[in-house]
């Protein structure tokens, strides 16, 4: 890595201030939205009603916040791990372009009422088609880089990145397939219960090749750029790989168990489910491993202190959500708040500590500054550890309280609350929630003003990099 | 040798994503919506009712509302009859949900008369105090029927003349509605699943006074909606002079009288509850 000159850092830049940009709006959304459910004269019908604003709260977190700022470090990552420069500039120019108008369609469709209503395959086919193009070119680019490579070894973060791409493709197209009636409107091409299964194949793979790989390629590649410490053992990467991206695939149905989708179908996606945890905690074994010795970085070093914070979040994640998929724990917290609740550690906590931790090791990289301020990186820290918990923990309470009520009885076998009798109960709980969303707001408030000031310093003294 | 040859890794990548795929995705297509878990009554929707589904769509009521009901007690006895694979084979796109902040809606359909479901959709809140549902009184707009045509050919569904000219003039509303009485009430689970009321049906708090607090509560939580704060009646019949025996009060709410557009309360109450209703507003009479 000796001449960063040669690196189209530009495109990284743009993706990370667009992923930015989106991933405040979507926390922004969803302060909203947790709002619109404690307060409901918050909804302002027809655009701004909690109906539609769900979606695009959702949309524009997992696509704009975390596809944008994946776009940015698999082009950064990639340059570096092969020691090549971007197969076609011009075509990834392009691709910031398209990924911002795309994010921005998606946003006006769906407040328009522009909705497919399938979770995270909401757009309607022409946006749709226009994704496809963007994760195409995207691809494209990437394989091309790689293809060319001047180093021959691929260290693990590649590997990720490969199957991210063939995932998100094959999930994306399989879900889109649809039914054109208008420009406007369109209907899934799969019926009801197999709709379902389909859907819920990729619904969680979304989780897999989303929220799952691209993270670990990041976190793989800046874990020892952070603390100069190298992995502790990439053959137990290379083992949970592929035991990771064989098993994912056969766990989607966790999301519809004791519903008419054959009980087979079930039973296999909570085995499965619950067999993810070794090669889910493989992951987090290898960043706890490579901290041997190490441990003091947490005090000192801030990065450190967001990855590993972020793998511990994705460890308990990964532990709690194979417990969701047993049918009888299913059958207690399913539809409840608990799910928000484990939603959110999964986003809040594993995907965005760890893009905070990159964006921080890469903005000063490629803009040639130092960090503005580490204090107020520390702050931001622990200000969205604090708003997360927040979030997280009164969900799960709420969760578990419903589901008592909802299924305690009386001595004659009748159901002991009405369903509103429950949900007036959970009003508290959704205070806490908006509660902790404003922190977490603030806490990246902060975030932004920082990488904001860094930005805008001035150029590292030093200029080894010029 | 995997870590030096990109396509090799490519191509091995994509097939082991493949294997759980094909195996929980692609094959059970062989077994969900079998023509054997037809149910011979479920029919396709009517233009109407599909417009009011697109509708449920674009407002997105499925961020709140879940469509299927558990074989779980606190699911049955909430929402009625488990679902079946055979009741949703004309959903394009399934509706089932992932989230319950509201209610489940599988068993919606004629639960409560036309009347209700209007008042309701304008404002939630006059008829369940405290729910956090959005206002949708903006419904009460024309509902575009351009596309109805064509959306009936894109799903194959049947469809005559008349059919299209009852989606004409309609509000977005109606539309919505016709859509909601639509769900769960194309399979014979009502009648079938009708509370049986077993044994003596003697009223075990006549004259006890004691329960009327917990009585007056009932009815304002469940019955006040429909029949009014002081039982002047509104979407429902007025209450405050009814001179009916204890039995047929009870047996009213317990069952539910679908015709009139009652609901059955037997499964929320149980019968204790039900009889402490039945003293509360037989004791208004005397007044
Ligand atoms: C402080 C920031 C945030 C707040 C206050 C917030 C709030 C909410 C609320 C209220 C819901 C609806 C829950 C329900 O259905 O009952 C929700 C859903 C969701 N949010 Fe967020 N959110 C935040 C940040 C994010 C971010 C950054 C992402 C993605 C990277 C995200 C991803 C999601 C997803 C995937 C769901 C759907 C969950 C499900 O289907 O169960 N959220 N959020
Ligand atoms: C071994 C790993 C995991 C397993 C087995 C698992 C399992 C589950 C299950 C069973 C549900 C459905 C809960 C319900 O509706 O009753 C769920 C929901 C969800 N999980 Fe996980 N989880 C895992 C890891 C993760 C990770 C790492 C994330 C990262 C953010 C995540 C994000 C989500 C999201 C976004 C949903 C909500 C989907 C929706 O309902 O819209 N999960 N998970």
């Amino acid at each position: 890595m000796n001449q960063p000159e040669g690196y189209a850092d530009d495109i990284v830049k743009g993706f990370l201030i667009s992923s930015m940009v989106w991933g405040f709006a979507s926390v922004l959304l969803g302060v909203l939205i947790s709002l619109q459910i404690a307060f409901p004269d918050l909804n302002f019908p027809p655009y701004f009603s909690y109906g539609r604003l769900r979606p695009i709260h959702t949309n524009a977190g997992i696509f704009g916040w975390g596809i944008g700022s994946f776009m940015a470090f698999f082009f950064y990552i990639t340059q570096r791990l092969t020691k090549t420069r971007v197969w076609s500039h011009g075509l990834a120019r392009f691709q910031l372009w398209l990924f911002n108008i795309v994010i921005a369609l998606a946003a006006v469709t769906l407040l328009l009422g522009m909705n497919r209503s399938k979770e995270y395959a909401e757009l309607e086919w022409p946006v749709a088609l226009l994704v496809v193009v963007l994760w195409v070119i995207f691809s494209v680019n990437i394989m091309m880089t790689i293809a060319k490579r001047r180093e021959e070894q691929m260290y693990i973060s590649l590997w990720y990145i490969v199957a991210t791409l063939v995932g998100v493709a094959v999930l994306y197209l399989v879900n889109n397939a649809m039914i054109p009636v208008s420009l406007t409107k369109s209907y899934s091409a799969y019926a009801g219960a197999n709709d379902a299964n389909v859907q819920w194949w990729y619904g969680h793979n979304a989780v897999a090749m989303v929220l799952t790989t691209p993270p670990l390629a990041i976190f793989y590649y800046f874990l020892p750029k952070s603390t100069g410490v190298p992995i502790y053992s990439h053959r137990m990467g290379m083992i949970a790989f592929w035991s990771l991206i064989f098993m994912y695939l056969w766990t989607g149905a966790h999301h519809l168990l004791w519903t008419p989708v054959p009980d087979w179908v079930q039973t296999l996606a909570m085995a499965f489910s619950v067999m993810l945890i070794a090669p889910s905690w493989a992951a987090v074994f290898n960043g706890y491993f490579s901290m041997n010795g190490q441990w003091h970085q947490m005090r000192e070093n801030y990065l450190a202190k967001f990855l590993i914070f972020g793998i511990t979040f994705y460890g308990l994640q990964t532990l709690q959500g194979p417990s969701q998929a047993v049918r009888t724990f299913s059958a207690f917290i399913h539809y409840t708040d608990w799910v928000p609740g484990h939603v959110h550690m999964g986003t809040l906590g594993w995907v965005s500590l760890v893009l905070f931790a990159a964006i921080y090791y890469t903005v000063p990289k490629v803009y040639g500054r130092e960090i503005y301020s580490v204090p107020l990186a520390n702050l931001h820290f622990w200000l969205a550890v604090t708003g997360q918990l927040i979030f997280s923990i009164t969900m799960w309470i709420a969760g578990v309280q419903q589901a008592t009520m909802l299924n305690a009885s009386n001595p004659d076998g009748s159901l002991h609350y009405s369903f509103m009798e429950t949900l007036i109960e959970l009003y508290p709980y959704w205070y806490g929630r908006a509660l902790g969303g404003i922190i977490y707001l603030v806490s990246l408030l902060i975030f932004l003003y920082n990488i904001g000031k860094t930005i805008a310093g001035a150029p590292k003294a030093v200029a080894q990099n010029a | 040798m995997l870590e030096k040859n990109a396509l090799l890794l490519l191509l091995l990548a994509t097939v082991t994503i493949l294997v759980g795929t094909v195996v929980t995705m692609v094959v059970p297509f062989k077994w969900i919506n079998d023509p054997k878990l037809a149910i011979a009554s479920v029919k396709p929707y009517t233009p109407l009712q599909l417009e009011g589904r697109d509708i449920y769509i674009r407002e997105g009521c499925n961020n709140c509302h879940t469509q299927t009901v558990r074989p779980l007690l606190s699911d049955t006895e909430r929402y009625g009859e488990y679902s079946k694979t055979g009741e949703f084979a004309y959903d394009q796109p399934f509706l089932w949900g992932s989230r319950r902040t509201g209610p489940d809606l599988a068993r919606i359909g004629g639960k409560y008369p036309d009347a209700w479901h209007v008042k309701h959709m304008k404002d939630p809140q006059s008829m369940v105090p405290r729910s956090n549902m959005p206002k949708y009184a903006f419904l009460d707009r024309p509902l575009d029927t351009s596309l109805t045509e064509k959306k009936m050919q894109a799903l194959k569904f049947p469809y005559t003349p008349q059919d299209l000219a009852e989606a004409k003039g309609k509000t977005e509303l109606a539309a919505l509605v016709a859509y909601m009485q639509k769900l769960g009430n194309d399979i014979p689970w009502r009648q079938a699943n009708k509370a049986a009321v077993v044994g003596e049906l003697k009223n075990p708090f006549q004259d006890n006074l004691s329960v009327l607090p917990e009585g007056k509560a009932l009815y304002k939580e469940h019955c006040a909606q429909c029949h009014g704060d002081k039982l002047q009646g509104e979407v429902g019949p007025k209450l405050s002079d009814m001179d009916k025996p204890d039995a047929q009060v009870f047996t009213t709410i317990f069952s539910g009288s679908p015709n009139a557009g009652m609901p059955a309360f037997g499964d929320t109450l149980g019968k204790e509850r039900t009889w402490k209703l039945v003293t509360f507003l037989k004791h208004q009479q005397r007044h």
